[in-house]
């Protein structure tokens, strides 16, 4: 798209780009330059404050300790999440009113509500008394309810993104709703949600730092020690951030293949807003 | 439920601080978010990919890590919001507050970017074909043309990004802005018997400011798409 904003440049518009990049090269490098000096300025390129980053005993607590810990409260709370999403998701599709308004309830309850509340109340009605195992599960429990929520609003999508024919078809088959839901519609629309699901850990493994209010292990907290006692602030909070940088890299690339292999160039899903009414929104 | 209705004044300020935080860095990361998605699409490569790789560092390093930088280490190389101190009623904006815009701003300013950038994405080639036939530079095409359906097509997930918004606001907790978290999760220290009617109650606060943005999303996308 962007290449249609802006026609071929003739020579003036050659000659003037050429001096607007000369400008944003200066101030990108001037910026860049003084971040290094002040770095400098302050000591942060000092041996001392890097050695504890570069000790094999540290090294070891923030990739073992740190980040795989971070990535195993991801991948649990949204395993988790993704039976949570189901049960509501298909909830929310259910026939029977009595099951469709708590769904529908429960899922934009938690939707709405900030991660960190749920987090504090778990964990100070549960966990705390549970050691560090207590925050561990405090931190998966209370991603677990806020990232099933958007997953069941990803599962009704996925659901009836199906095409109707499937589902029609499947009924004059003579089957049941629950019998098309689980042998038609899910099957096929697990395949359009894997994309979702996986985008969702990225979600989840940036908000496992949220389990720093509650001292929980992980990436965030292994950090904190460090700078805690070497006070080596900047280079710790530059590799920590490093560390998560790269872990999302990877599942977001993951995603992207797998929508690729699984999904084709259709659009990904659109999931709607929080407070929307059901289809409100589709013509 | 008696301690929040005992503390319906320490409730209100709280919920002051969190609005403040959620309207302050709201408009400023609209602001600094459109700017960075003109960068992301404009003629000049540099800063596309100078921009391109900042949205890509910020958007997928933690909010908490973004605070931790803000209050943590930007002291060490001088990073300090110490000349910031307003108070107006008991609503205390500090350099705790300071920093907590600067975090949130910089971490949300990076998904209206993105956010933009798709509905720059969704308008209709033509109209980009149209404006340069007619002469428009770049500027004139993004200011005129391109933007104005871009933000109708974005306002969906611009309200949904800004949500996200209001609800990170709790962060701000952790790191001694006395917003609605900070005083939740100080009641549920000095009351632990009542802490479910606590988290009710403040979950339920945070419920209808959600609903009220997301109203506000769907009057305005009601309003523009009737112009079109």
């Amino acid at each position: 798209m962007s290449d249609v904003l802006f026609d071929a440049p003739g020579p003036r518009a050659i000659a003037r780009h050429r001096i607007y990049t000369v400008i944003a090269m200066i101030a990108l490098l001037g910026v860049l330059a003084w971040v290094l000096w002040r770095l400098y300025d302050s000591g942060q390129f000092s041996y001392e404050k890097w050695e504890p980053l570069i000790t094999p005993a540290y090294v070891r607590a923030l990739l073992v300790e740190g980040l795989l810990t971070t990535l195993q409260m991801a991948v649990t709370a949204v395993l988790l999440a993704t039976v949570f999403g189901l049960v509501f998701g298909v909830g929310k599709l259910a026939d029977g009113a009595w099951i469709r308004w708590p769904s529908w309830l429960v899922v934009e309850f938690f939707r709405a509500v900030p991660v960190l509340l749920l987090m504090t109340l778990v964990f100070y009605s549960w966990g705390i008394n549970r050691g560090s195992s207590g925050a561990y599960w405090s931190v998966v429990i209370a991603l677990m309810l806020y990232n099933g929520a958007v997953l069941a609003e990803v599962f009704r999508a996925g659901i009836q993104a199906v095409p109707k024919g499937q589902s029609e078809a499947a009924y004059a088959l003579g089957m049941s709703k629950s019998q098309v839901t689980m042998i038609i519609l899910l099957p096929q629309a697990v395949k359009i949600m894997l994309p979702a699901i996986i985008s969702q850990m990225v979600v989840a493994l940036k908000d496992t730092s949220l389990g720093y209010a509650v001292a929980a292990p992980g990436l965030t907290e292994i950090g904190e020690r460090i700078y805690r006692q070497f006070h080596n602030e900047i280079p710790t909070i530059f590799v920590v951030a490093s560390l998560y940088i790269a872990a999302n890299l990877v599942l977001t690339a993951i995603a992207t293949w797998v929508q690729k292999k699984f999904v084709g160039e259709k659009k990904p899903l659109e999931v709607g807003m929080i407070g929307e009414l059901d289809d409100a929104r589709k013509p | 439920m008696s301690t929040v209705l005992d503390n319906l004044d320490l409730v209100f300020w709280a919920f002051v601080h969190t609005v403040a935080l959620f309207l302050i860095s709201g408009v400023l990361s609209l602001l600094i978010g459109t700017l960075l998605a003109a960068m992301r699409v404009g003629p000049i490569a540099v800063l596309r990919r100078a921009v391109a790789t900042y949205v890509a560092i910020v958007r997928n390093t933690p909010l908490l890590v973004v605070f931790i930088f803000f209050r943590v280490a930007g002291p060490r190389i001088g990073i300090q919001f110490n000349f910031v101190d307003i108070v107006w009623g008991d609503l205390r904006m500090n350099n705790y507050f300071a920093a907590a815009i600067v975090s949130l701003t910089v971490y949300t300013s990076t998904f209206v970017c993105e956010a933009i950038r798709s509905g720059v994405n969704a308008v209709p080639l033509g109209q980009a074909e149209a404006a340069r036939a007619i002469g428009l530079p770049f500027g004139g095409t993004m200011r005129e043309v391109i933007l104005p359906q871009a933000f109708r097509a974005t306002v969906p997930p611009l309200a949904s990004v800004q949500i996200a918004l209001l609800k990170n606001t709790t962060i701000a907790g952790i790191f001694g802005v006395a917003e609605a978290f900070f005083r939740m999760r100080g009641f549920t220290n000095d009351f632990p018997g009542d802490r479910l009617g606590i988290f009710i109650t403040f979950a339920l606060i945070f419920v209808v400011l959600v609903e009220v943005v997301s109203f506000a999303s769907h009057r305005l996308e009601r309003r523009w798409s009737a112009a079109r």
